[in-house]
């Protein structure tokens, strides 16, 4: 009995094998760009967490000075004093043809809970002669021969992991260690370390550069996306499923009558759904792994850009993550096809088998689902007006979206009776009355279509915000016309004395890592010029800024910080490490920084912090291509430490760019998405419009004109979309500039309008739709006669 | 312990290149570019008490029998060892000097062993001479001896793991003692040697912190102090090494070295502090009974016969049990003796 | 007397040798403005096929069509399309309303696009039908008989110079057939338009002017 269901059921999909082609299509896009997406988060947190382990960070505390550097004696005073404690040199260092981070350990005190530890102790004697550690990538980097640096997949890419004293060397650190680790287990009874070493300050495990947790937007953002990628996905299809069930309707209640158990038959049912679901699942892994293979090298360069993640731009393949893919297809399948099973749970089996429309929505289930969108509608507002989380951003965002999606087919309807009520002439008449009565069958893949829309325009608009505001804000902060970066303190010291007869004003750059309002952050000093007073971005300040700052009276703050600790400039004050409470002076914009920052006046800052190294001068000069071949003469400087405005500039703006690679590409990808829907959707409800139109050519019109006219529907209602995602694109983008921008990031940007972009995006959407709308017009225009008469023929 | 260092064992005391250990704990390699000892050296003091960084290895190693005020006998055990990678002294974190701190401390049902690493440079490890100390991280021997005395004089002594500590008071009654050629002394018929001498001749005071409190404890100690390039010959395995302290206020070093032959050698030290070195093979020694320590058999109570001086004893442990579970691991604990005399002592028996 | 429909050695063939059905074969037909004929025979004999061929929507294998004095043959799809908009009124056995219409503009539909409408008319119709208050249902809230009588009024309402009508009655009882029927008539008469009557009830046939039976592919003119 089984058997011969079974073979019932599926001969159904070997008569209409484009509609199984669509069912596992919209499956595995769904599966795909969902489980691509998760691939690239879990290949980033990986690297997060081979970047922690590395040294054990995430379990060991730290110790660390405010200027970012502590002379290595006081790793023997601490030592002696009983405190199991190990250095760590860190810093940037050109090596080869390109600069790595160098990790510098002292093998014979580290803890033994990273993964340098299983890395070194094998040749311990070799490492301690100067035998070093690299991602095969970053050896690949460096280029040049290497003969002591040896492949390991363990150490981060960029960084190098050597013994202490060569990293001290390279680093032109001799004498000094960036910071020290404790063991997780220290003895009782020792000189507390606030009474040892007043001056460091002691950082909790896992409280430092907590990679993850800065990154944790990013990738949230990705996770959102592939979330909606995956529901337009679904729409397919629920889509497929239910007017698979539509027609297979009369086969259920035959196959009842004749005696198939109805458990029975939604066993099989089920049984059909998982074997499509495993087998486009598995297709949409492999295509996820491939998109997520394509795009990693764009994500990994986002997040090296971002914010100094070191991520590989290779995949690997993992069991775990293609279990979970394969179990969100299974859900999402399940999700899609339940109402399906649900009513052939409840068709009687002497139903009429005349197949009603499927997705037939009578006047009352519009009704409800109007309610539901306004009570999503109101739940969206709301949530608008708590100041919560990410997490809220996004639920606000989700709110959002399903409530213009489920709103809309009643807008759609509204705007069809209105077109129906200005016809003039019969066939423009009928054909918004019939547009009106195919509406229900097409608003799920016009939902999609919307959600696709709106998202390209909330996000397009965001990330063009983004840019035009990041733009100007170059412009104010880069008025340097030449920026150099020292190779050593004492480079620093002979081109600072050099500077001074050959640059029109030399602003040293010098800053020190610090908590800040129990943020991690990083405090800069700002020489009173010119430069800064005219064009520095304040958003808000107190009256004499400049003065003041010069004064010493007080600090500016970033906007980051500002937003997430509640800084008001006038009112505000802010604890400075070493220094103590200083009033908040003004606020500044600082777009692209993950962390807190805080800028005091000059002198202050070096009275602070005497002995901090300046990390780069920024030079003002009427002729910076002078100035730059006299740093190269006299210095002999490298082109990668001597940077012109302009390769800043070009710098800057290309690391936004790449953060917004991306996006754009799962715009493109979740707008294909969409298209497929519509086609599907077309495609299917072609076959069913025969009866429909036959009655239209008997009575006069040219299949020509039928099939014009089919297409003209495709794109009154997908225009009728596009009108309704603007305003709901814009909402998005609002969202993202004023609710999800700030919680992630900590900046909020001005919402601008791009009517040029939206005209493109009419464009190709217009075209894809007309793409998809074209192969039912074709068909019915070539095989109409033939096709139509067979409804009269059929009659008999 | 750190897992990490395990490796670490043979690379200490160290080598450059072949990764086959050869001997225990590496020291069968050869000297390179290292100094070697040279017969008829002499030795001068302070300087020799002192760091010698053209040599590859070298030790200040005092270990002391004790009793406690609650009768109990104890031992202890304080060790401190470098080892070049390179000949020479380095400032900083580029100091080639390695060092390595070991502790014990031995009851009749416990033993307790700890240790830590370094490098020199830093200041974290290191011996200065003058005034001496030798020290890592805050491990201490410090020289407590007024002006015009020998620095060995009088020592303070002070190490400490997670679960023990102690703190001795090391005060000379006899003079240094310098083992066979004058300091010269010969480790094989290869003719492999090292500069080895010793302060047999401390009382011991001080206090023991163990998991059940303080104990006040006094005794005699033994300082030996050795260093070298190149000790052992390919073939030697480990050692057997004891030192004696007679009831009549004689003193012997002896030790074999367990190789295709088995060479022995020992000093005979008069309470005065005369020494007389044991020829090659006027000693044996012999195995009398075992203890399964930490998975393998370690022969722990030994008969000792010299003939030609009227010495045949026969060596018992405080605690068989005295592992030494570290990077590098060994049995080291102190022991009584009796048959033709009486006393107490050490024994350090390496590569089983 | 104008000619409203000429048929003329017409063939047509379903299927392929050697199963090759001979629905028409050399069939003959003439019926002039004014006349009603009746066309009789067995289920699946063709009447079907032949109403389609004069509506021009089925393709014929050789003979001559002509409907108003224009020959189907030689006219292209639009030309056909416009001969249906304007000519010939087309009543199915299985009705064709439109659906997403409601009756009114259903009656009015046909007679829009031949830009004939005349509602005045419309409404006598839907009187004479029986179907003025149905005016704003759509055709799926219709039973079978108020659906026909829909489509009957459509066609008429468009006074079309042919109507071919496919079993007009068969869905209504037999009084009701009998008036529906005799309004076509005299709505023809009136027009001065043919009605060509595919039916197999002897006792329609018997009203019309003219009676043909189709048997074998062969028209025979019956008594």
């Amino acid at each position: 009995m089984t058997r011969a269901a079974l073979q019932a059921l599926l001969s159904h999909w070997l008569r209409s094998p484009f509609q199984l082609a669509m069912l596992l299509a919209g499956l595995a896009l769904a599966t795909a760009l969902w489980s691509g997406v998760q691939a690239l988060n879990a290949e980033a947190r990986a690297a997060y967490a081979t970047a922690e382990n590395l040294l054990g960070d995430g379990t060991s505390a730290q110790l660390e000075s405010p200027s970012g550097r502590m002379p290595e004696g006081e790793f023997a005073r601490l030592r002696r004093a009983g405190w199991d404690v190990s250095p760590v040199v860190e810093g940037r260092a050109s090596l080869g043809d390109t600069r790595v981070t160098v990790l510098g350990i002292e093998p014979l005190t580290a803890s033994s809970g990273g993964t340098s530890a299983e890395l070194v102790t094998p040749d311990l004697t070799g490492f301690l002669a100067g035998v070093g550690f690299a991602h095969p990538r970053t050896l690949n980097e460096i280029g040049t021969s290497q003969p002591d640096l040896r492949p390991s997949q363990a150490i981060p890419i960029g960084t190098v992991l050597m013994d202490i004293a060569q990293a001290q060397t390279l680093l032109d650190m001799r004498g000094h260690i960036t910071r020290l680790t404790l063991a997780p287990v220290q003895r009782d009874g020792l000189t507390p370390l606030n009474t040892l070493a007043p001056d460091l300050r002691l950082v909790a495990p896992g409280d430092g550069t907590d990679l993850a947790g800065l990154t944790d937007s990013f990738h949230l953002n990705l996770t959102a996306f592939g979330l909606l990628a995956f529901t337009v996905g679904l729409f397919i299809v629920h889509s497929a499923v239910g007017l698979a069930f539509e027609q297979r309707r009369t086969m259920f209640r035959t196959l009842r009558a004749l005696g198939v158990p109805l458990r029975h038959l939604a066993l099989l049912l089920a049984a059909e759904l998982a074997l499509f679901a495993i087998l486009a699942g598995m297709a949409g892994l492999a295509l996820g792994y491939l998109m997520a293979a394509t795009l990693l090298p764009d994500v990994a360069a986002t997040l090296r850009g971002l914010y100094g993640a070191p991520v590989p731009g290779t995949l690997r393949f993992d069991p775990v993550w293609a279990l979970a893919g394969m179990g969100m297809t299974l859900a999402g399948t399940a999700l899609a096809g339940g109402q399906a099973l649900w009513r052939l749970w409840r068709l009687p089996v002497l139903a009429p088998a005349q197949p009603r429309a499927w997705a037939h929505a009578g006047a009352r289930s519009l009704r409800l689902q109007g309610g539901v969108a306004v009570a999503l509608a109101i739940i969206a507002l709301i949530l608008a007006q708590i100041n919560g989380g990410l997490i809220t951003g996004f639920a606000l965002l989700a709110a959002a979206l399903l409530a213009a999606a489920l709103i809309m087919p009643l807008v759609l309807a509204g705007g069809l009776a209105l077109g129906q009520r200005l016809a003039r002439g019969p066939v423009a008449q009928w054909f918004w009355a019939d547009s009106r009565q195919n509406l229900p069958r097409l608003s799920l893949a016009l939902m999609a279509l919307l959600l696709a829309l709106a998202t390209n325009i909330g996000v397009g608009t965001m990330v063009s915000s983004f840019r035009t505001t990041f733009i100007a804000w170059l412009d104010q902060r880069l008025v340097a016309e030449v920026t150099v970066t020292p190779r050593t303190p004492s480079e620093a010291r002979a081109l600072q004395n050099f500077l001074q007869t050959h640059a029109d004003a030399t602003l040293p750059m010098q800053r020190i890592d610090a908590r800040l309002a129990a943020q991690p952050g990083q405090v800069y000093a700002m020489k009173d010029h010119a430069t800064f007073r005219d064009n520095w971005p304040l958003l808000d300040a107190v009256p004499h800024v400049w003065d003041r700052l010069a004064a010493g009276e007080g600090v500016l703050v970033n906007e980051q910080l500002a937003r997430r600790a509640g800084l008001r400039p006038g009112t505000a004050t802010l604890e400075m490490p070493d220094i103590g409470v200083l009033p908040v002076l003004g606020v500044y914009s600082d777009y692209g920084n993950p962390l807190a920052q805080a800028t005091l006046g000059l002198d202050r800052f070096t009275g602070a912090w005497p002995d901090t190294p300046v990390r780069q001068f920024a030079l003002r000069s009427e002729n910076p291509q002078a100035l730059i071949t006299a740093l190269q003469d006299e210095f002999g400087l490298p082109g990668n430490q001597i940077t012109d405005q302009a390769q800043a500039k070009a710098l800057s703006l290309a690391v936004f760019e790449r953060t917004f690679l991306i996006t754009g590409a799962l715009n493109v990808l979740t707008l294909s998405i969409a298209a497929i829907a519509l086609f599907a959707a077309l495609v299917t409800l072609s076959g069913m419009r025969l009866v429909q139109l036959a009655p239209l050519w008997a009575l006069g019109l040219t299949t020509r004109r039928l099939a014009a006219l089919e297409l003209g529907r495709a794109l009154v209602l997908a225009g009728m979309t596009l009108v309704l995602a603007l305003p709901v694109g814009l909402v998005l983008a609002q969202i993202l500039l004023a609710v999800i921008n700030v919680q992630a990031f900590g900046w909020r940007l001005p919402l601008q309008f791009f009517p040029a972009d939206w005209a493109r995006l009419a464009f190709w959407a217009g075209l894809a739709v007309l793409a998809a709308a074209l192969l039912p017009a074709w068909r019915l225009w070539r095989h109409g006669p033939h096709q139509l008469l067979k409804v009269f023929a059929h009659e008999k | 312990m750190k897992p990490c260092l395990a490796a670490f064992a043979t690379a200490l005391l160290l080598t450059a290149a072949p990764a086959q250990a050869q001997g225990f704990a590496g020291l069968g390699t050869t000297a390179e570019d290292f100094s070697v000892p040279e017969r008829g050296r002499e030795l001068t003091f302070p300087q020799d008490h002192g760091a010698h960084p053209d040599f590859r290895i070298e030790w200040w190693y005092l270990t002391a029998t004790l009793t406690g005020d609650d009768g109990q006998d104890y031992g202890a055990q304080w060790t401190l060892f470098r080892s070049a990678l390179q000949p020479g002294e380095a400032a900083g974190f580029a100091s080639p000097q390695v060092w390595m701190g070991h502790a014990g401390l031995t009851t009749a049902d416990s033993h307790f062993a700890v240790e830590t690493f370094g490098r020199g440079g830093t200041g974290q490890a290191g011996v200065t001479p003058d005034p001496f100390s030798a020290f890592i991280d805050d491990w201490h021997m410090t020289s407590r001896a007024g002006p015009d005395s020998d620095p060995y004089d009088r020592l303070h002594i002070h190490a400490t793991g997670h679960d023990f500590s102690y703190d001795l008071t090391a005060q000379a009654q006899g003079p240094l003692v310098l083992h066979g050629d004058q300091g010269y002394s010969v480790k094989s018929q290869g003719g492999q040697a090292s500069y080895y001498y010793s302060q047999p001749f401390y009382d011991i005071t001080g206090t023991l912190h163990l998991p059940d409190g303080p104990v006040s404890v006094s005794g005699h100690g033994w300082l030996d102090r050795e260093w070298s390039s190149q000790p052992l010959a390919d073939d030697q395995a480990g050692w057997d090494w004891f030192s004696l302290g007679f009831d009549d206020g004689h003193r012997m070093m002896g030790f074999q070295l367990r190789g295709a032959q088995v060479f022995t050698s020992g000093t005979w030290i008069a309470p005065d502090g005369t020494a007389t070195p044991l020829p090659p093979d006027a000693l044996e020694f012999t195995p009398l009974g075992s203890a399964r320590v930490a998975g393998r058999d370690v022969p722990v109570r030994w008969r000792i016969d010299w003939p030609e001086g009227g010495v045949s004893i026969t060596t018992e442990p405080l605690n068989p049990h005295a592992w030494m579970d570290l990077s590098v691991s060994y049995w080291e604990g102190p022991l009584r003796f009796s048959g033709s005399h009486t006393g107490r002592g050490y024994l350090e028996m390496t590569g089983y | 007397m104008t000619s409203a429909l000429t048929i003329e050695s017409l063939r047509k063939t379903f299927g392929s040798a050697p199963d090759i059905v001979h629905v028409l074969d050399n069939a003959d037909l003439e019926l002039s403005r004014g006349q009603s004929l009746a066309l009789t025979g067995e289920s699946g004999s063709g009447k079907s096929t032949l109403l389609h061929i004069c509506a021009g929507l089925e393709p014929f294998d050789s003979g001559k069509v002509m409907l108003a004095g224009q020959d189907i043959a030689q006219a292209d799809d639009s030309a056909r399309a416009a001969l249906r908009r304007t000519s010939v009124g087309l009543i199915f056995q299985q009705f064709n309303l439109v659906p997403s219409l409601n009756v009114a503009a259903n009656l009015a539909f046909q007679a829009r696009l031949a830009g004939r409408h005349d509602p005045g008319f419309v409404a006598e119709l839907a009187r004479r039908l029986g179907i003025a208050e149905l005016m704003a249902r759509y055709p799926e809230q219709l039973s079978g008989g108020q659906q026909q009588r829909v489509a009957i009024g459509r066609c008429l309402a468009a006074r079309p110079r042919l109507v071919l009508a496919d079993e007009p009655t068969g869905n209504l009882d037999e009084a009701t057939g009998d008036a529906v029927l005799d309004l076509m008539l005299e709505l023809a008469a009136q027009a001065g338009a043919a009605l060509l009557l595919a039916t197999h009830s002897t006792r329609l046939a018997a009203r019309c002017n003219l009676r043909v039976h189709l048997r074998a592919g062969k028209l025979q003119v019956s008594a």
